[in-house]
């Protein structure tokens, strides 16, 4: 695994310049429906600018470099202490090249020691698979989105939302009401119904790992993706929240089972800014594929 | 498309009228959380630092020195602004601001502020990090960088048509409340 401290740099500076070509696509078509000379559609066209911007300078999207989140899926002979640190070392290395903003505040001191690492930064989700081969993908994910990411506890009476697929329709509904444009719209949200608050909110965010232009293989997730993204762009939030027609580009939601005293519904919302890129590496820890 | 040059005069801010496109030139200084907080608690400006007329940014942008050792922004889109709101009808008021420059927008406390003052909440467009920094020709100061860390410190940058949205005017307009408003009633529809 030689390659491994420049791979993994690769995959921080790409994830952080050039947004995956399913989002650019799903902008794209945003940009296209907005109504000509409305402020909304002024939004999208400087997004569309931005994103052409940062991969011809390979400078972040984003100033906020956001959490570090990597998923990484390996054999049993992948050495996981390692690779943290060799994935430490990548977050220093790229903070120190722009790539990502100086970005981990201490809790309690409120120092920043300008390196990205320290508790809980970066964030590495291990799992092992029966394969040999290893994959890392990297999510980025801003604070302004994270602010508006929501938890709803069913039955919520003020929602008049029940423990059902429709009480998960509304809670979900009223995040996106109660977000507007202050998650950086138009948004795509990760949802998990069940799990523990903890489990539910982490299953959430693994969303953010799916397509765009997947397709659910439940049927009634996949009917309530489509619901949720078609009823929240008749709203009128739009992007940035300056009204117009697209305030969502996507929903994916995940399920979980849950106990029978709770019944969560967690969402996090991802702004447009979708920093989400994965690379499948050999055994010298060269970049052999990129998986979006 | 209104051309703003900083500093700004009362009566040019109070002309503005929510959905105006403007573009900025002149200066921008950026102050976020810890900057709010440290002016609420009595803190002084560091010398240098003149707000009055001028426009404050919402920002912790990223900036890296080259290899003459000079600033240089590389990223600088603006940061949510609500988190301010506690504290920012007051800093307008002492500090003579004629505009902030955020997203996400802000509360009635800011828009009276806004209303009885003069000065404009101008929305940038969240996560355009390259736009935005590209029109930051040059970063000329940064202040309390020792205490508050490159995100939370004050940058003092000249910009040159800085493109922004009014969604807040002197008027008590707020295309925010308005759109929470309509929002929430349309939602009904869909219940």
């Amino acid at each position: 695994m030689n390659a491994l401290p420049d791979s993994l740099l690769e995959l921080i500076r790409r994830t952080s310049a050039e947004i995956p070509d399913d989002v650019h696509q799903a902008i794209l078509a945003a940009l296209e429906r907005e109504k000509k000379g409305t402020i909304a559609e002024s939004a999208m066209k400087i997004i569309d600018q931005n994103i052409a911007l940062a991969r011809t300078k390979s400078q972040p999207i984003c100033q906020d470099t956001g959490s570090i989140l990597f998923y990484v899926d390996g054999p049993v002979t992948l050495d996981q202490h390692a690779f943290e640190g060799v994935a430490r070392e990548a977050v220093t290395r790229a903070t120190r090249s722009g790539f990502l903003r100086q970005n981990s505040v201490d809790s309690l001191t409120g120092r920043n020691d300008g390196t990205n690492v320290g508790p809980g930064s970066p964030n590495i989700h291990f799992h092992q698979h029966p394969s040999a081969d290893v994959s890392v993908r990297l999510v980025l994910k801003g604070g302004g989105c994270e602010n508006v990411g929501a938890q709803y506890a069913l039955p919520d009476e003020s929602l008049k939302a029940n423990r059902d697929l429709d009480g998960c329709r509304k809670a979900i509904l009223d995040a996106v009401l109660q977000a507007q444009g202050k998650g950086c719209g138009p948004g795509i949200l990760g949802v998990c119904i069940g799990g523990d608050r903890a489990s539910s909110y982490e299953h959430s965010k693994q969303q953010f790992l799916r397509r765009l232009d997947d397709q659910n293989p439940n049927g009634e997730l996949d009917k309530l993706e489509r619901d949720i993204v078609e009823t929240s762009n008749k709203l009128g939030i739009g992007p940035m929240g300056f009204g117009g027609k697209t305030t969502l580009l996507g929903a994916k939601i995940g399920v979980l089972n849950r106990l029978p005293a709770s019944y969560f519904v967690s969402i996090s919302y991802m702004c447009w800014a979708y920093r989400r890129q994965g690379v499948l590496l050999d055994p010298g820890g060269n970049i052999k594929q990129w998986l979006y | 498309m209104t051309s703003l040059t900083t500093p700004i005069s009362e009566s040019t801010i109070r002309s503005l009228k929510v959905g105006d496109e403007v573009t900025i030139s002149g200066t921008l200084f950026t102050g976020r959380d810890a900057v709010h907080k440290y002016l609420h608690e009595g803190g002084r400006l560091p010398p240098g630092v003149d707000l009055k007329g001028g426009i404050l940014y919402h920002c912790g942008p990223v900036v890296i020195k080259d290899e003459q050792g000079n600033w240089k922004c590389v990223a600088a889109g603006p940061t949510t602004s609500i988190r301010e709101e506690p504290y920012q009808g007051q800093i307008i008021r002492d500090f003579g601001l004629r505009g902030v420059i955020g997203k996400g927008g802000m509360g009635a406390r800011t828009l009276e502020a806004c209303r009885e003052f003069g000065c404009v909440y101008l929305h940038a467009v969240g996560g355009a990090a390259q736009v935005l920094a590209d029109r930051i020709r040059r970063v000329r100061n940064v202040y309390l960088m020792e205490q508050f860390g490159a995100p939370e410190a004050i940058w003092e940058f000249e910009v040159a048509e800085f493109p922004a949205v009014v969604t807040m005017d002197s008027q008590g307009n707020s295309i925010h409340r308005d759109i929470l408003a309509s929002s929430r009633a349309e939602l009904q529809k869909y219940l």
